[in-house]
């Protein structure tokens, strides 16, 4: 009895080896994909930082650019047309499509039936699936022939772009919210908009602000659209979007095109600002995100 | 060697110190419901019930699992609207009125229907706006903070959370929550409390608190109790409704009341044989 209990014991433990090898060396894979992944990123932020770092100063942010790069005395000079037009564009924008979004998202998730439901959801994959210089052609045909190009244009392309990302990420976390918390609602006899406004959106609140500010991450480094919409702008600071705004995109790919090494410094110190600035708010965004996941789960 | 018992006597022991019902035609009608048929897309849940609810009493809701107590419960208050593949055939009269009618706003309905849920489903917000929130929502607003605490207090809740109003609703026991949520239903002045198994999430002694505030309720509100737990119908009910699975060619299977009587009647000389069965524990 016990010799052959041996037997098939060793035999056990011969597949059991293979299983553990095949099971290491999977895992070794998965690890090299994400070390990869990680090393991208470090290879960009590195070279970006080390290229962009002489430049990297206050100068950049409060100074302009000067007219002509070739000065007998060299002049401090900064992109801070370029900051205030991407401010103002993406403010903009935000305000265009956050609303717009949120309320698409309301609609699809606690109002629509299950087949409008189906076709706006496709309807919103294909508009995120457009590329952005379509999009670009599109608002230069619709708004900057005949008019001239404008921040609004410009503003108005970020906003097709963002329109999606809102929209989605929303419907994703209103489903999230239990539908016992609504039956509660609509139970108590009260209208179900008034539920949806008191209860569903509250406590959605925290993933849709994620969901918006990562929309935002998104937009401000989006070049091809501004460059046919909002590119021909002056080398002063100029808040009004009636007329073409310079942004950092589009002054990092100019500078980069200009013969100055000086030029090209400060393009890689606007690039590092761009990576630093997605860094710090998909942070924040994670940071909203955790808080409104520990919210949901005390609710059930 | 085992031992298979051969007792049949009930399982369920009605209480003795219970007040007796006054005659059939003395109650006051509150639900008059004719030929309701339920039916989920395709398939029916409900086939030709047709019950009365009384006013001022509690009436228990009992019957196997998937027998459509459920679905009926949610009737009564058109909770059922809110699923898309849902239909409803038959006539539900609410003190005369066809409630089940197109024309009938649902949330008129749920206004003066109020129900309480399986599970404790306290808004993520404190105890005070829990309570307070239907009442603002529904513009009872005068008197907000007294309302608040009669509610409470209605539901046996306010000596144990009446020192920390403001603390979040998420932090109170399962029983303390559910108890919560009849206060919040009970706070808007509804004439009838649906309650869809309301302590089947809960322990002996938050189930015994819940069913002591239903006896003491009810001569305020009109109480439909759906429940699996036997014992609990024959301590709380007033009448009790039986329903049961039926099942028909092709392997459809429906719910149907099989009886409806006064609670003693149910559980001590159910006149069907299959309610008998299933309050003797031999269903199956």
């Amino acid at each position: 009895m016990s010799a052959a209990d041996a037997t098939q014991l060793g035999r056990r433990n011969d597949r059991l080896r293979r299983r553990h090898a095949v099971n290491r060396g999977m895992e070794l894979l998965a690890w090299l994909a994400a070390a990869i992944a990680v090393a991208i990123l470090g290879i960009v932020v590195v070279s970006v930082a080390k290229r962009g770092a002489s430049q990297l100063n206050l100068d950049l942010f409060t100074k302009t650019p000067t007219a002509t790069a070739f000065t007998l005395h060299p002049v401090a000079q900064g992109i801070s047309n370029a900051f205030v037009g991407s401010l103002v564009i993406v403010g903009l924008a935000t305000a265009f499509a956050l609303p717009i979004g949120i309320l698409i998202a309301i609609y699809v998730n606690e109002f629509a039936p299950g087949a409008v439901k189906n076709g706006i959801g496709l309807v919103l994959d294909v508009l995120n699936g457009v590329p952005a210089i379509v999009i670009g052609i599109f608002v230069f045909g619709l708004l900057v022939v005949g008019h001239g190009q404008s921040g609004i244009a410009g503003a108005f392309a970020l906003a097709v772009i963002m329109l999606p990302l809102v929209a989605r990420s929303t419907i994703e976390v209103l489903a999230l919210v239990p539908n016992t918390l609504r039956e509660a609602g609509l139970g108590l006899g009260v209208p179900r908009w008034r539920t949806t406004l008191g209860i569903v959106v509250p406590q959605a609140v925290g993933g849709i602000v994620t969901g918006a500010v990562l929309a935002i991450a998104r937009i401000a480094g989006e070049t091809a659209p501004l460059i046919l919409v909002s590119s021909i702008a002056g080398s002063s600071v100029a808040w009004n979007p009636i007329h073409a705004l310079q942004t950092v995109p589009v002054a990092i790919f100019q500078l980069s095109e200009e013969p100055d090494p000086q030029a090209h410094a400060r393009a890689w110190a606007a690039a590092l600002v761009l990576v630093l600035f997605v860094l710090v708010v998909s942070l924040v965004a994670r940071w909203f995100a955790t808080r409104s996941r520990r919210k949901l789960q005390g609710a059930r | 060697m085992s031992v298979v018992s051969s007792s049949i006597e009930p399982t369920v022991r009605v209480e003795t110190k219970r007040q007796p019902l006054p005659p059939r035609e003395r109650l006051e009608t509150v639900f008059e419901i004719e030929n309701l048929d339920a039916i989920y897309g395709s398939k029916s849940a409900l086939k030709g019930v047709s019950l009365e609810v009384y006013k001022n009493l509690v009436t228990a809701i009992i019957g196997p699992s998937g027998c459509g107590k459920s679905t009926f419960i949610r009737c009564l208050n058109r909770m059922n609207d809110l699923v898309p593949s849902f239909r409803q055939t038959g006539t539900i009269r609410y003190h005369g009125q066809d409630i089940a009618a197109r024309d009938v706003d649902p949330v008129a309905v749920r206004r003066t229907i109020g129900m309480v849920f399986q599970r404790p489903n306290p808004f993520p917000k404190s105890i005070y706006d829990n309570v307070a929130w239907g009442l603002r929502v529904l513009g009872m607003r005068d008197n907000l903070d007294d309302r608040v605490e009669r509610a409470l207090t209605q539901a046996a809740l306010w000596d144990e959370v009446g020192d920390r109003l403001k603390a979040s609703a998420l932090s109170l026991s399962g029983g303390q929550q559910q108890r919560l949520c009849i206060a919040r239903a009970i706070a808007v002045e509804p004439d009838v409390v649906l309650m869809d198994e309301p302590a089947s999430a809960l322990d002996p002694i938050a189930t015994q608190k819940i069913e002591e505030l239903m006896h003491n309720l009810k001569t305020e509100y009109t109480f439909v109790i759906v429940t699996h737990n036997m014992q609990q119908a024959a301590r709380v009910a007033d009448m009790t409704a039986f329903f049961s699975i039926s099942r028909g060619e092709e392997g459809a299977r429906w719910g149907e009341l099989i009886e409806y009587d006064a609670t003693e009647k149910i559980f001590t000389a159910p006149s069907d044989k299959r309610t008998e069965d299933y309050v003797t524990g031999r269903f199956g």
